[in-house]
């Protein structure tokens, strides 16, 4: 993340040029259309999934970084708001041990019956 | 008082930048942001916390279809909406995904017109912005009628496959669509501030008592963005999965 290049005065003012909101209004728009269009072209498996999640990412990170005004700030902010949020991967991942034990027991309690 | 001299004292040292600014912003003892006012550091702090709900909420709805042994009822087919008779996959969703990156784009605008002190401009971008939210909900209402009257779609049940699809799209896009309603109400009452000139006269606030400023703008803009940001996340993992 490019930051401190000037362009956000100290009193925490943000003054861009608008051509800026533009052009990433834009690119937000190209990235819908993008995701939507591999709903639309029936792109399957972990092409799709793959896709999804990059145009997602992308996207995300465009209104953080731009809209929200986050690559202007200061380092302590930027880490104390995007890296906690990180940490729910770990809980992603538990959650996905879990949901597969759960599906097995399932799978073996309908098909073995009780 | 103490506040004011504090963030005087803090502005006059030159701040180191990077890492180094970073451990030094965090050890120094006083306020740990920065040149960043206390209600836009505030509502970051909120909108961290409103992260973690919205992920508690996709994480559940992640177990719940991992777990599930009846098929998942396709997200891409349900929300389809029949044009001249074909149907048409996703066609409301994708309008209302691009009417809210639009209103973020607005959102974004009205905050550049505001620190230039251009109070119609602003004001009238944050009515635009809060136009685009309003018919966002409305386009929302439109789809869970539909979904509840013609598909017969409940919270315990539908016709379609996993029972629990009803439960997991009502609970996640019914909190996002509230998030989008206090957003426009939110709106309404700073464009309202904006337009008759508040934040130039130095009106005190009628709650607060306290002169309020165009930085009110930017913080209110951060949660409207964090509104469009958590759209991305659902349009991704619950219509597109």
């Amino acid at each position: 993340m490019a930051h401190g290049d000037g362009t956000a005065h100290d009193d925490g003012q943000q003054q861009h040029p608008i051509s800026l909101y533009f052009k990433v209004w834009g690119l937000l728009f190209v990235l819908s259309a993008a995701s939507y269009a591999v709903d639309y072209y029936h792109v399957e498996s972990y092409l799709r999934w793959s896709l999804v999640l990059i145009f997602m990412m992308l996207k995300a990170g465009f209104i953080v970084a731009v809209f929200m005004h986050m690559q202007w700030e200061r380092l302590a902010l930027i880490y104390a708001i995007l890296l906690p949020p990180i940490l729910v991967l770990v809980f992603v991942f538990l959650m996905v041990f879990e949901a597969d034990y759960t599906f097995l027991t399932r799978g073996i309690f309908f098909i073995l019956g009780n | 008082m103490t506040e004011s001299t504090l963030t005087e004292s803090g502005q006059s040292l030159a701040r180191p930048s990077g890492h180094r600014g970073f451990v030094s912003d965090w050890a120094s003892d006083q306020r740990a942001f920065k040149g960043v006012p206390w209600g836009k550091a505030m509502m970051w702090i909120f909108l961290l916390s409103d992260t973690f709900i919205f992920s508690c909420f996709l994480l559940s709805y992640m177990t719940v279809r991992i777990s599930t042994t009846v098929p998942w009822p396709n997200p891409s087919e349900v929300f389809a909406l029949s044009m001249g008779g074909d149907p048409v996959p996703l066609l409301l969703i994708a309008i209302m995904t691009f009417i809210l990156i639009s209103s973020s784009g607005t959102m974004a605008m009205a905050v550049m017109f505001g620190y230039k002190k251009d109070r119609r401009t602003t004001a009238i971008l944050m009515l635009v912005t809060a136009l685009f939210g309003a018919s966002f909900v409305g386009m929302q209402a439109f789809e869970w009628t539909k979904l509840i009257v013609d598909e017969g779609v409940r919270p315990w049940g539908n016709p379609m496959g996993a029972p629990q699809f009803g439960a997991v799209f009502f609970m996640i896009t019914g909190f996002h669509g509230f998030h989008v309603s206090v957003g426009v109400i939110f709106l309404f009452a700073i464009a309202r501030k904006v337009w008759r000139g508040d934040f130039d006269k130095q009106t005190p606030g009628f709650y607060t008592s306290r002169k309020g400023n165009y930085e009110i703008v930017e913080t209110m803009g951060l949660y409207w963005h964090f509104v469009d940001l958590v759209w991305v996340f659902i349009f991704a993992f619950f219509y597109l999965w």
